[in-house]
Parts: C-alpha cells; structure tokens; sequence
C-alpha cells in the first residue's frame, strides 16, 4: 500500500474544483459601482448616489453566502470521489450493494487489523519514549548528550510516524533548515510535527499543556531544548519574542519550527501568518506541507474532536499521505516590514503546496471578524460618492 | 446507506423546491450541503447569527439589510425553503426560457422581483414606502463615518426629489421601478450558479 500511495503522490494533488457558483475576478469596489452607473441614466452632481448602488453590496453579500473563502477553510475538504469512509461520506448516496459490501470490509480491515497495531505501536512508542529521554536527561550537557538526544527524538517520531501509518514524500532536503533560523510551515494538524521533527530536530514552541501531551511535553526539554510556555507568559509578546531570539542566537541549537497561523486550517489554503517570528531577523525556512485526503482526512477540527478522539480517527483512517517540501531560506529585504515579509513567505509556500494563498486571518475559525475592515468598504464607497477631491483623504488610503 | 445531506432531503421536498424556484437538482442539493455547513446548531434553520459568522458577509456594509431579507417578519428562524426562496431572486433570467414548464405565476427571479429585492434594502419598516428617514439610515450604513450628516441629508434630499413622482416626499415602489427602468437589472442582480 505504501508503494502505490508513494506513486499517486507524484501527480500533485488536484484543487476540489466543484464550486457552486461562477464568480467572476473581482473588480474593485470603485470599478464595479461605476459600472452599474454606466447603465443608468442620471443627472450628474457633484455627490453621485445612484439607487443601484445597493446592487452591488447585495450581489457580493448573497454571494458570500452561498461560497465564501473562509468558513469552508475550518471543516475538512470534500472529496471527489468516495475513499470508504464514512467520515468523508457527504453528498454520495447509496449506490450500489457492491460498494456497501467494500465499505463493510474495509470497514473490518481498519478497525480490526490496522487500528489495533497502531495503536500497540503508538503506546509502545510513547512508554520508551518517555523513560529514554529521562535516562539522556541525566547526562551532562554536552555532545554525547546532543547525539544522543537526537537519536531518540528521532526514534519516538518513527514509531508515531509508522504508528499513524504517514506516508511521507520529502522534497528538496537539501534546503532543510539549519542551526541559525526558524522553520515556519503551513498548520493543518499536529500531526504537522511529527512529520517535519521525523526528518530533523527542531525545537518545538508552544504552550505547556496539562495531561499526556504535558507529560511528553515534560520529557522532551529534559533532552533537548524546547521552548515551552505557561498560559500567561503566552500573552507577552516580548517574552516570547526575547526567548525564541536568544534561541536563534545560538548557534548550537536546533532550528526552531514555528506554525505562524496559529491554528488548524483544512490544507487548502494558507491563512494569515502572525508576524511575531518574521520581526525577529533571522532567517526563515518556508516548508509547505500537503496532505492527500484520499486516503484520510489529516485536519483537526478541533471545535469538533478532541485530540484523543482525533488519533483515534487517524489510525482507523486508511493512511496519511503527505508531501513535504523544503523551500529555500528567505530572508527580510530591504524596506521590508514584518507583514510584507510574512506575506511573502507565505506566497512561497502556497504557491509551492498547490494551495489558495489568502489574507483572512485563522483565529476567525472562533473569533468575529474585526470592525475595521467594514470600516474600510464603508471607506472606499465613501471615497466613490465624493469622488477623489474630497479633503478628508490623506496619503495613508 | 445514504449520503448525510440527502436523506435529510426528500425527493419531493426537492421537486417542490424546482418549482417554486427554479432551481435545477443539483443546485438544490449542493445548496443544502451549504445550508447545512452554516447551520451551527444543527437543528434546520439558521439564525442571525450564523450568517453572521461569514467574514466577508459580516464586514459587507449592507450586511445586515441583506440578512434580514432571509427573514420573514417577525422571525427569528429560516428554514431551507426560505434560504432558497430568498436566494432564488438572484438566478439568472435567461435559466427560464431552459424550464420545460413555464412557471404559472411570475418567477422569483423577474425583473419585478429583482427590483422589489433592492426595494425592500431600503425600506426599512416594510411598509412599502421608501422615506427619507429610511433612505438615510441606508446611507450612513454604506458610507460610516465619512461623510457629514450634512452631506447625506442632501444626497437623500436630491435622490427623493428625483424619484418621487407623486409628492408625498417618499419613493414607492412604482416610483423605483421608473427610476431603474434604463439600468439592466438582469445581470446586475444575478449570481452564476453552475450546473
């Protein structure tokens, strides 16, 4: 099985192209309301309101609601065509007694053969885990420390890597990021971090969390250094800003993996990166990371399954396969601000990935949308009724 | 077994909906799989809310006006017939002269229809009169804080002049019709949608 999901990923994997509607490329605000007034007659005066004003808001609104570019990003991709799953089993009905038959064994091959020895090699994996980076945390610090750090950072991401069943294909290593940066890749799953740490050691960021996940957490920093946060220096940005520089400036440890969106998003497209990691000045290595969900959806909803419950869907899936690939280091230009660099990156990586490259922020998976950017159509309409001359607008718009 | 989306849908709710709307088959089932996945609460209809929760609806500045369009007055809740009802006024004209049966009353998606959508954006309180009370607050909602109380009373003042016919000082709905008549309304209301 592995062998043929290695061949199917050479073919990169086909953007869901099923939409419902035919949008055309969008026009600016200004273009489009003038092109409504075009076809209505009027007098001209100095302030133009035209009635048909309001078509133009109405269509882009009606239209947002039947597909827009966000809400669609934080449940997972639908398929073209049926894996045997019923998970990903959305608008397909019932077919025929064959496919149920299919449906019916594969669905006794997942959870009686394959779910059981992953989940013996998941819990095996973790249990040696734990005691050998407690035995390497009582080395003093120094190369053997390192080495054998690595080794078995490197052992416990193959047995979750064979215990989830990734196939993995690794493009360009030769662009694998080094001592001196920070790794920054698209966030679809936490499985992400098993799949980069399986090829590479990196120094992780994150909250401590409680639990399992704190305890491995716990063990990892024995061995190696990690950067572990508490629930309220998570807030500092300085803190953490001082931390992951220090980090960078040293050149003995490991290059620091960073997910700048911040949260779960479907794997078809990159949402806004934070800049918090793109002010630091160092350089950057972009990796872009896509999943083939054909044979298994690799997105955490996490408003919809715990992490537990996640794994568990995993390794009753039928693999994951991935593609990963390492892109070459990019670092600020000149006149460059933060934004404009993470932007820039984050167009490498779409464009590399196969994935819609696009400016909503991933927090909106929870959070409403901010005021502003109303405030900024309101803004542009205002500009179209008063036409350019108005005093009020200044160099910034 | 079935598909999640269409057991919940029946053939003759389907067919019910073709009718009324216009819709093909397809549409109608790719429509509900949307309506579904905005449907939060998952109990068949959604609210306020859950359209709201659509980025670039919610920062739209007439959002409001066309969410409240979906509600029938006094309600809280759409179901799927409504959606569709609703969203039916924005399917192309042309789609008609396809159907094999001509609709036996006029189509949501007629030019009256279309205009009578755009019509009830302004009018705030349905009572079929556009005021220039109503015409204002529509206003300020599509320009913010730009532009000067001063201003936009004169734009509504000179928009009303220009429309009303009759004198009573408010744009009914025959007024906005004569006023639009030059303006190609089929394409400029309408949506693509595939299939």
């Amino acid at each position: 099985m592995e062998l043929r999901a290695k061949q199917n990923n050479l073919q990169l994997y086909k953007p869901y192209t099923n939409g419902i509607i035919a949008k055309e490329p969008p026009l600016s605000l200004q273009q489009e309301i003038q092109g409504l007034r075009d076809s209505a007659s009027g007098l001209c005066s100095e302030v133009e309101f035209r009635m048909t004003d309001v078509f133009y808001f109405s269509r882009k609104g009606m239209e947002s609601i039947v597909d827009d570019e966000v809400t669609k990003r934080f449940s997972a991709q639908e398929l073209e065509s049926w894996n045997l799953l019923t998970r990903s089993n959305y608008n397909f009905s019932h077919i025929s007694l064959t496919l149920s038959v299919l449906w019916g064994i594969g669905l006794f091959i997942r959870y009686g053969v394959l779910m059981p020895v992953r989940v013996t090699l998941a819990v095996t994996g973790i249990i040696l885990f734990l005691i050998l980076t407690t035995f390497v945390g009582f080395l003093p610090n120094g190369r053997l420390k390192a080495y054998l750090s690595d080794k078995v950072h490197l052992m416990g991401y193959g047995f979750c890597v064979r215990a989830l069943s990734v196939i993995i294909t690794y493009h360009h290593r030769e662009n694998k990021p080094k001592n001196d940066g920070i790794c920054v890749a698209n966030h679809t799953t936490p499985i992400d971090v098993i799949i980069l740490a399986n090829d590479g050691c990196y120094s992780m960021v994150g909250q401590l969390h409680g639990g399992l996940f704190g305890l491995i957490q716990r063990a990892m920093v024995r061995s190696s250094p990690h950067i572990w946060f508490d629930r309220a220096e998570v807030k500092d940005r300085h803190l953490v800003a001082k931390r992951l520089t220090d980090h960078v400036a040293d050149k003995t440890k490991q290059p620091i993996l960073v997910f700048p969106e911040g949260t779960c998003v479907n794997n078809t497209s990159v949402m806004m990166f934070r800049k918090g990691s793109f002010e630091i000045g160092c350089t950057i290595y972009p990796v872009s990371i896509k999943y083939d969900p054909r044979f298994g959806d690799a997105f955490w909803n996490s408003s919809k399954f715990g992490l537990v419950s996640y794994l568990l869907r995993m390794m009753s899936s039928w693999a994951i396969v991935c593609s990963v690939w390492y892109l070459p280091p990019m670092n600020r230009k000149e006149g460059e601000d933060a934004v404009q660099f993470a932007n820039r990156v984050k167009a490498a990586i779409a464009a590399k990935g196969g994935l819609v490259d696009l400016i909503w922020d991933g927090s909106l998976k929870r959070a409403k949308v901010k005021e502003a950017f109303k405030e900024e159509q309101q803004k542009l309409y205002s500009k179209v009724l008063l036409g350019n001359s108005g005093p009020k607008w200044n160099q910034t718009d | 077994m079935g598909s999640r989306a269409s057991t919940l849908l029946r053939e003759e709710e389907i067919e019910e909906i073709k009718k009324e709307t216009g819709f093909s088959h397809s549409q109608i089932t790719r429509l509900y799989s949307r309506f579904t996945s905005l449907d939060k609460g998952e109990n068949g209809t959604l609210s306020r809310e859950d359209f709201q929760r659509i980025p670039e609806l919610a920062i739209n500045p007439l959002g409001d006006r066309i969410i409240n369009a979906f509600f029938p007055e006094g309600e809280d809740q759409v179901n799927f017939r409504g959606f569709m009802r609703t969203l039916a006024h924005f399917r192309p004209i042309e789609d008609n002269e396809k159907n094999k049966n001509p609709p036996t009353s006029e189509p949501l998606n007629s030019r009256t229809n279309k205009l009578l959508f755009a019509f009830r954006l302004y009018d705030l309180d349905r009572d079929d009169k556009i005021s220039r009370d109503e015409l204002l607050q529509v206003l300020r909602m599509m320009v913010g804080v730009n532009i000067s109380d001063e201003q936009l009373g004169s734009i509504a003042d000179r928009t009303i002049q220009e429309a009303d016919t009759n004198g009573d000082n408010s744009i009914s709905f025959s007024e906005f019709i004569k006023v639009l008549e030059k303006v190609d309304v089929e394409q400029k209301m309408s949506i693509r949608f595939l299939h």
